[in-house]
């Protein structure tokens, strides 16, 4: 099992055309032969785009989302349209009420996110990111840009605000020999389509999913909201082992830290507050970002000769 | 993107916000002219610098008991004596850090009688994802210490993006303030204002702090900042023109030129790391092994040669980097192209100090190879962990 998304996910790309998303998308296919269904263009339906790998796939364009779920039966779509346009890509998703939509784009203005969160309220979407990594689930299906190198088919779940932490994450697990049911990158934006909880509830529902690495960063109280939630769902007996990461203890209060949204500003968004929710909710936090795979090791050790 | 109090006041203006009338000026033998544009007999004459805490700011090069970078002035004359003694002068105050920021353009503004200061500001609430008004009597204060001591005084208002302000939030607001009469119409026209100025100039802070009720019973924008969301100024042509760039340290506009995200710190050990996240991480593990980072520097997700290159040489050109190290996670970055770079920037401007390299992920082995091969004085590092202990330990040998 896994969450999001499987072998059986059928995904169509806006932006395919372009240099990111043909590129990705070459990846895509390679990666476990996910099924990468269709792409879209405004003004290039009815023409093919053809991969620059050997033998690889041809996949139909269309001029629509509406128009390439209904010609492919795609449950998902990847946006890599660069950020002027990527907002209204989104919606347009939205309104062809294609279930998950994961967005890749970085820089997109806050105030377009602002919209689409409008938009996303009782609609039947679900938005990942934007300026997120995208979901990878080992063996079966990738959606974006992670390195499918890097993964091997396991029990952790990690969720992550961080593409390259991400890695770390799994990168790690994979080195001490625990694999991942599947990587989540929910994208360092402020305003976003998925936030922490959304994946959490997922993770603990999922039972091949055994443990939980949770990365998080300075910048507003997603991860204080988290940890808060996490222990109203241990006081109901669902809980999963987890170890924590936040980036951002030595940023300087003030200062935008590359992503939009990791910035401690008004006294608030710190990473000691965020490092405490998170030990106060039972996580283990990792001091070093080199350490999140060993000390998931030594919780469960702890917690197998505790048993 | 940061812009001064009269810039902020002035794009207020424009949507009809009530804002003293005032005259910016660039040296002092302006003072006397942008004087006689205003009423009088009271005006005030303001430091413009991107930081708060300008009131209660000293200057470096004045005596202790001298004003601070807010003056009023009861005379013509003394407008012109206040402008003789801050521009040119550092302005220390609690947020500028010990450096302090040179003044070198003040505001002349007609003064006010004052008779209630209360705090506005809208930003982006990223718990709801939309718009909010954060307000409270307590104006004049920093909000933050409004916040701790008494929160119980401050209203935060979020904005349906799909309703705007309606009358029934205004109100709110109104209450909130305790806005009666003519303040209170004044409000009810000037919060939608407010909200449509934010949204349509994709502001990402707007704080007026204070708002003023003044003796006369009429609302007032006394003090106005505003930043905007970087990555929307590719639509606002005319707030890009508002950048002050000797506000900036110089290291980051060269950073923005390559589209890096650069951000100067005090320590001595340069870090270059894709993605914003380890780039932070880098940071935190350098510290943890008893360093400083000397800055923040993510090179992206699709960066070129001539981009590593580029940032690779802004970290050697800060004096106080004693030691670099370069951690690559590569996804999209190949390994490869971070070595070519790295190699071309040290055969161009030499390297006096000590390197770490870590690469990992696409293209690791290529990436190694070049840096081997290359000659180069570099200590390679396999992971994250070994990486920032040998940094710190070779920076510490050499001092």
């Amino acid at each position: 099992m896994s969450i999001l998304v499987d072998k059986d996910t059928k995904v169509i790309v806006q932006g395919l055309t372009g240099k990111t998303g043909t590129f990705h998308t070459e990846q895509a296919l390679a990666y476990y032969g996910t099924k990468m269904v269709a792409g879209v263009h405004p003004k290039k339906g009815g023409e093919t785009w053809s991969s620059g790998i050997e033998g690889a796939a041809e996949l139909p364009i269309y001029a629509s989302v509406k128009e390439a779920k209904e010609a492919t039966g795609a449950n998902a779509s990847v946006v890599y349209v660069p950020p002027a346009g990527a907002a209204a890509a989104i919606i347009e998703a939205i309104d062809a009420e294609i279930p998950f939509i994961v967005c890749i784009t970085e820089g997109i203005p806050v105030a377009d996110m602002v919209k689409v969160k409008a938009r996303l309220e009782n609609s039947n979407s679900r938005l990942l990111g934007p300026n997120c990594p995208g979901v990878l689930t080992p063996e079966e299906c990738k959606i974006g840009i992670m390195p499918g190198s890097i993964f091997k088919k396991g029990n952790v779940g990690i969720v992550s605000r961080s593409g390259t932490l991400t890695y770390e994450a799994v990168f790690q697990t994979t080195q001490e020999g625990l694999g991942q049911t599947t990587a989540v990158g929910i994208g360092g934006d402020p305003v976003k389509g998925t936030e922490f909880i959304d994946m959490l509830d997922l993770f603990l529902d999922d039972p091949e999913t055994e443990s939980i690495i949770m990365i998080g960063e300075i910048g507003g109280s997603a991860e204080e909201e988290a940890s808060e939630w996490l222990k109203e769902q241990a006081a109901k007996g669902r809980k999963k082992p987890m170890v924590g990461f936040i980036a951002g203890r030595t940023a300087p209060p003030g200062r935008t830290m590359g992503h939009a949204g990791a910035v401690i500003s008004g006294g608030k968004g710190g990473a000691e507050d965020k490092i405490a929710a998170m030990e106060d909710a039972g996580i283990r936090v990792s001091p070093s970002p080199a350490k999140l795979g060993k000390t998931l090791v030594a919780l469960l050790e702890e917690l197998k000769q505790g048993a | 993107m940061n812009i001064h109090e009269y810039q902020a006041k002035a794009v207020l203006k424009e949507y009809g916000a009530p804002v003293a009338e005032g005259v910016a000026i660039f040296s002092a033998d302006e003072a006397k002219a942008a004087a006689d544009k205003l009423p009088g007999p009271l005006w005030v004459v303001k430091s413009q610098i991107h930081a708060g805490g300008r009131g209660k700011g000293k200057f470096k090069e004045l005596g202790p008991d001298a004003k601070g970078g807010v003056r009023l002035a009861f005379s013509k004359d003394e407008v012109e004596s206040h402008a003789n003694e801050m521009l040119g002068n550092t302005l220390v105050t609690a947020q500028t850090g010990d450096a302090g920021k040179v003044v070198n353009r003040l505001y002349i503004e007609d003064g006010a009688d004052i008779d209630r200061e209360l705090y506005l500001s809208l930003l982006v609430d990223r718990t709801c994802g939309q718009v909010a008004f954060v307000a409270s009597t307590e104006g004049g204060m920093d909000i933050e210490e409004v916040a701790h001591a008494t929160p119980e005084k401050i209203l935060t208002l979020p904005i349906n993006p799909l309703e705007g302000v309606t009358e029934e939030k205004a109100s709110a607001l109104c209450d909130t303030l305790k806005l009666e009469g003519e303040a209170r119409a004044d409000g009810m026209k000037l919060f939608p204002i407010l909200y449509k100025a934010f949204v349509e100039k994709d502001m990402a802070l707007l704080e007026i702090n204070p708002l003023i009720v003044m003796e006369n019973g009429r609302l007032r924008v006394l003090d106005a900042k505003v930043s905007f969301d970087g990555n929307a100024l590719f639509r606002h042509e005319d707030i890009v023109a508002l950048r002050d760039k000797t506000e900036e340290d110089e290291k980051e506009i060269e950073a923005s030129k390559h589209d890096l995200a650069y951000v100067a710190l005090d320590g001595n050990i340069g870090c270059m790391v894709n993605g914003a996240g380890l780039a932070m991480a880098t940071m935190d593990i350098i510290k943890l092994y008893g360093a400083e980072p000397a800055n923040f520097l993510d090179v992206g997700g699709g960066a070129t040669k001539e981009k590593v290159t580029s940032a690779f040489k802004i970290i050697t050109s800060d004096p106080n980097v004693q030691g670099i190290l370069v951690n690559i996670f590569g996804g999209i970055m190949r390994c490869d192209v971070i070595a070519e770079g790295v190699l071309a920037a040290v055969k161009e401007v030499g390297l006096q100090v000590p390197l770490v390299v870590r690469l990992e992920g696409t293209n690791v082995e290529l990436g190694k190879q070049i840096i081997n091969e290359s000659g180069m004085n570099v200590i390679p590092a396999d992971d994250l962990d070994d990486a920032a202990q040998k940094i710190v330990a070779a920076v510490k040998e050499v001092a």
